[in-house]
């Protein structure tokens, strides 16, 4: 059975869109046939976060139109086989996204995929709405940060009242803490929310921790998702994420300062 | 912080942390805005509202928007709040 996940935050810029990109690789790339959709109307990113903007030629609202058949409108990953990008449209005409006609998408993909990511907008606007009114499972993204944290807990509050599984009195959309930027050192001297701190907060099972890191921005330059670096904590953090989507138990990692040595502390090393 | 400025924080035994300052505040933020959504306001409280104020106007003249009703869930208790504003010219009013 298909799964629809979510990957939402309230707060802007937390790293959804990257979240969505790497979190899609991953699942792709342990063989679930996976789309990612970006609910982004009128500010589409996912398309230059996976490398796939010059591909675009038919959006979702071409597809809820009916100006374009769905597989069509689907972009082929050009790393990974088993992912397809079902790209937002950037007119300015929000309302076209309408809840019937995502829902008819949404039936259609689950007939070929095991996988459809939502990739949500920031907000909690019609396009936040729309991405997790279908969703079984969420991804709620969240910095060590007060403002991102409340925002988190305003957006569980609206999965747990406004999604189709609660109006429907169906088992509750299961929901999956996600920090990301996060910064050991800072944490270990005091002036950074811990996860500790922030899964106390908002009380739902923590499924990982993405370290602050420079290789976000390279990915993003290039268009190719972190993930598919060597061995970079980015890469090895997403990984970790999708193993435990999938049921492993794997202990967390990248949590804790680096031990620095006496001289390198000293002069100031990063 | 230069290290000069964190052995200071350290021999002044040090202000709270600022992480624990968020996390103090975001707790106290929360606990309030949850208690203002969903499931928190049941269906009895505006007739409860009504029957407190019908009590009170016996002896009182209050104004009907002077007087608020709160529900606020706690992790293992609830608080009924009730809050009354007293004209300030009661002798009058008597």
């Amino acid at each position: 059975m298909a799964k629809v996940i979510v990957v939402t935050s309230g707060k802007g810029g937390v790293g959804k869109t990257t979240t969505s990109a790497n979190f899609s690789t991953g699942l792709a790339m342990r063989g679930n046939k996976t789309v990612v959709i970006d609910f982004d109307v009128g500010l589409r990113n996912l398309d230059l976060i996976m490398g796939c903007e010059r591909r675009v030629v038919f959006d979702i609202i071409n597809v809820i139109n009916g100006d374009a058949a769905l597989k069509r409108a689907l972009i082929k990953d050009k790393h990974c086989d088993n992912l397809y990008v079902l790209p937002a449209s950037q007119t300015r005409d929000k309302d076209a996204l309408s809840l019937e006609g995502v829902g008819k998408i949404l039936d259609e993909l689950k007939e070929d995929f095991d996988c459809i990511v939502c990739d949500s907008p920031a907000g909690i606007e019609h396009g936040a709405f729309t991405a997790m009114y279908y969703a079984d499972e969420a991804l709620v993204v969240t910095n060590p940060e007060v403002s991102s944290v409340r925002d988190s807990d305003r957006i569980l509050g609206i999965l747990a009242a406004k999604s189709k599984r609660a109006v429907e009195g169906l088992e509750p959309v299961k929901e999956h803490l996600l920090v990301t930027r996060y910064d050991p050192k800072r944490v270990a001297s005091g002036e950074m929310l811990s996860v500790d701190d922030i899964q106390e907060i908002l009380r739902i099972p923590l499924i990982g921790v993405i370290p602050e890191s420079e290789a976000i921005l390279q990915s993003s330059n290039s268009g190719t998702p972190a993930i598919h670096t060597e061995k970079t904590d980015v890469a090895e953090a997403y990984k970790d994420v999708v193993a435990r989507f999938m049921g492993e138990d794997l202990p967390m990692r990248f949590t804790t300062a680096e031990k620095q040595s006496f001289l390198k502390r000293l002069f100031g090393g990063r | 912080m230069s290290m000069i400025a964190s052995l200071i924080d350290y021999l002044r035994g040090s202000e709270k942390k600022s992480a624990v300052v968020a996390k103090e505040r975001l707790q106290i933020i929360l606990a309030h805005e949850r208690a203002g959504r969903n499931a928190s306001a049941p269906d009895y409280l505006p007739a409860l509202q009504e029957e407190l104020l019908e009590v009170i106007a016996k002896y009182i003249h209050i104004d009907r928007s002077m007087m608020k009703v709160n529900l606020q869930h706690h992790e293992d208790y609830d608080v009924l709040e009730l809050n009354v504003t007293l004209p300030e010219n009661r002798k009058q009013d008597s």
